[in-house]
């Protein structure tokens, strides 16, 4: 074979990319990644101090706890959204005068800002003044107090996350199933499926792609969620709705350990790429079997 | 297995009709006798998909019954009707293999598994899905995956009709001229009514026993290929079937004769009564295969001025000018007469005929044109 000629016009086409992705994502890493490994004592101030801080970080019991409850939570919101989501966006109708009326309705909670609808969910879900809260406290007789007992905190937290971002699922699980031919529908009644079967066989199949996209979303999102229930709970009563970001914001700005708190950062974007790979590897595979 | 008929009926897409514009199909009445072999011809937006959506089950026509034998199905829905339809892009359920889906049908109506698997073996047979039977069906090239659609609507046994809407769009060319022959060895063996639809008279004429020829909405002519191509009923028949079409001429009748660019073009006897008064615009039709080159003794030729030949191998087109009227007839492969020479033609007053506002004006004389309300 001959040599290939050797052209290094590609650099120039390649180069703007590589400039927005520097500024964009691996400068700031990298500066992370500096305070990761040094203990910054003052401005002129600091010491090089190798992995300790990620040692220090990774056996932190606080942080293991903020952990779990921040698998918990982001599986809970999956398993309840993701199904939620699809049986709406399945009773949406296709077509008609109500189609824009219920698309827009499912998208006011999308285009509320994040600290809004916590401070909405705050007042809403006060038992002695709030509406849900007192619906629930005061008319139906149940115990009901998100700021003292975890349990509430949680539904409560839940909830609201629900509430928030299932009309991103189903607006997503809608597009997907506007895009589906009316031959598929017709084939179908022609050869005698019942509702179940084109669903089954018709409806999820060709929304494959499209769940793939919100279960990726939602985990992510999930994962990250700080604002709301920041607003809502204050990661309270003690401990409990403490999630990961939020963890990172006390040990950062509150306790201003840069240094942890920048090594934590390191591990919890590695925690989110590597559980939003693993989702991505199993869920292209689901549903297509032997297939390449 | 019965004859299937189509009463009075007409359909709009829209929920509150006023005038005949607003009918995506006018009213017509059409019968589908038991194993014969239909096409629906015409161009695009001329109906003939909703005529098959309406035999289906898939629309509920806004006016007018259907009948299959006897019994009334107009409200029935697709299920309860017995009848298999094929779409023109190919559908397949991705997430089966290629025998599931042949066997869906077949399970949707509670066959047994036995049953199941020996029709499925023998439709894949027949349309060279065999091989494929457990592979997975989206993977497969788009003409595979239409032979699966075709397979689905041929699977059931005791159809009363199988509609074909177009499905050969997507096949290579080769192909297609095989799985038409398919269909055709298929419903000689199954004498099942096959219903097709297409836009191509190549297609529709090979395919067919009857022709249903359309265009906007309404049914132009119902007829064997011969007597489509022979004596079209209407203008746009005679104009859509045939390569190149039909020859349509404005002329004008003068004492039992036709007055085409200048000449004078004698004319059978029942050919052209004198037109009603009123009558709107009047066209002669004559098929370029049946203009004649040499002038037979005694009868009135007509010379025309050659504008091109075109040469096809067995025989060539050429387009002349009558006086200022354009005309193209076939002629034999050794024509050499050069483009602006004069030559002499002949029109076989029994090939001529006289269109009066596209209806053939012998036909509507004898049989008045339905009132379409």
């Amino acid at each position: 074979m001959e040599p290939r000629p050797v052209d290094n016009r590609a650099w120039g086409l390649v180069l703007p990319v590589v400039l927005i992705v520097s500024f964009s994502a691996i400068i700031p890493l990298m500066t992370v990644v500096n305070y990761s490994v040094q203990d910054i004592l003052g401005p002129t101030q600091r010491v090089f101090v190798g992995t300790d801080w990620f040692h220090d970080v990774l056996k932190d019991e606080d942080l293991h706890g903020a952990f779990w409850r921040q698998l918990l939570f982001s599986g809970v919101v999956l398993a309840v959204e993701i199904p939620l989501g699809l049986a709406i966006a399945l009773a949406v109708p296709r077509s008609g005068r109500w189609v824009s009326l219920c698309l827009v309705l499912l998208g006011i909670p999308l285009l509320i800002p994040w600290n809004v609808v916590g401070t909405i969910w705050q007042i809403f879900a006060r038992a002695d003044i709030g509406l849900g809260g007192y619906a629930i406290a005061g008319l139906m007789g149940v115990d009901y107090n998100y700021a003292s007992n975890p349990l509430d905190a949680w539904l409560t937290v839940v909830v609201m996350d629900v509430w928030h971002w299932t009309p991103l699922v189903v607006l997503l699980c809608y597009a997907g199933l506007r895009a589906i031919p009316d031959a598929f529908y017709q084939a179908a009644a022609i050869d005698g499926a019942s509702s179940w079967s084109v669903f089954r066989f018709i409806q999820l199949p060709k929304l494959r792609r499209v769940l793939i996209i919100a279960v990726l979303l939602r985990l992510m999102d999930s994962f990250m969620i700080y604002t709301e229930p920041f607003v809502l709970t204050g990661g309270g009563p003690g401990n409990t709705t403490t999630f990961l970001s939020q963890y990172l914001t006390r040990l950062a700005v509150g306790q201003f350990d840069v240094g942890p708190a920048a090594a934590f950062s390191i591990v919890y974007f590695l925690i989110i790429l590597l559980l939003s790979f693993v989702f991505y590897t199993v869920l292209t595979r689901v549903g297509r079997g032997g297939e390449a | 297995m019965a004859r299937i008929r189509l009463a009075e009926v007409a359909h709009s897409y829209r929920p509150d009709p006023r005038s005949d514009a607003d009918y995506a199909l006018q009213p017509l009445d059409l019968v589908w006798e038991d194993g014969g072999a239909y096409a629906l011809l015409g161009p695009s937006g001329s109906g003939k998909t909703t005529i098959l959506n309406i035999l289906s089950g898939l629309l509920v026509p806004t006016r007018g019954r259907v009948l299959f034998g006897d019994e009334d199905v107009t409200r029935k829905p697709p299920r309860a009707r017995n009848i298999a339809q094929v779409f023109q892009f190919p559908v397949i359920y991705d997430t089966m293999t290629v025998a599931e889906n042949l066997a869906f049908p077949l399970r949707n109506r509670g066959l047994p598994a036995a049953e199941i698997r020996a029709r499925v073996a023998e439709i894949a047979e027949l349309l060279d899905l065999a091989g494929d039977l457990d592979r997975r069906a989206s993977g497969l090239t788009a003409d595979a995956k239409q032979r699966i659609s075709m397979g689905r609507g041929l699977v059931r046994r005791n159809v009363a009709a199988i509609l074909f809407d177009e499905p050969l769009t997507v096949i290579d060319p080769h192909l297609k001229w095989l799985l038409r022959r398919k269909l055709k060895q298929i419903h000689e063996q199954l004498g099942v009514t096959l219903v097709y639809v297409t836009h191509d008279q190549t297609e529709a004429l090979t395919f067919a026993d009857r022709v249903v020829v359309m265009n906007d909405g309404r049914v132009l002519q119902q007829g064997t290929p011969q007597e489509l191509f022979e004596d079209p009923a209407d203008a746009f028949v005679g104009h859509f079937i045939g390569s190149p079409g039909m020859n349509l001429m404005p002329c004008q009748i003068i004492d039992r004769s036709a007055v085409v660019g200048g000449q004078r073009v004698a004319l059978a006897a029942g050919a052209a009564p004198a037109p009603p008064a009123g009558a709107g615009r009047l066209q002669l039709g004559i098929r370029p295969e049946f203009v004649r080159l040499a002038p037979v003794p005694g009868a009135s030729a007509l010379s025309v001025r050659i504008e091109a030949v075109e040469h096809l191998g067995t025989y060539c087109i050429v387009t002349a000018l009558l006086g200022d009227v354009p005309l193209k007839l076939r002629a034999p492969e050794t024509f050499d007469a050069a483009p602006g020479a004069a030559i002499q033609v002949w029109f076989p007053p029994e090939r001529v005929k006289i269109y009066a506002d596209g209806r053939d004006v012998a036909r509507s004389l004898a049989e008045p044109a339905r009132e379409i309300a």
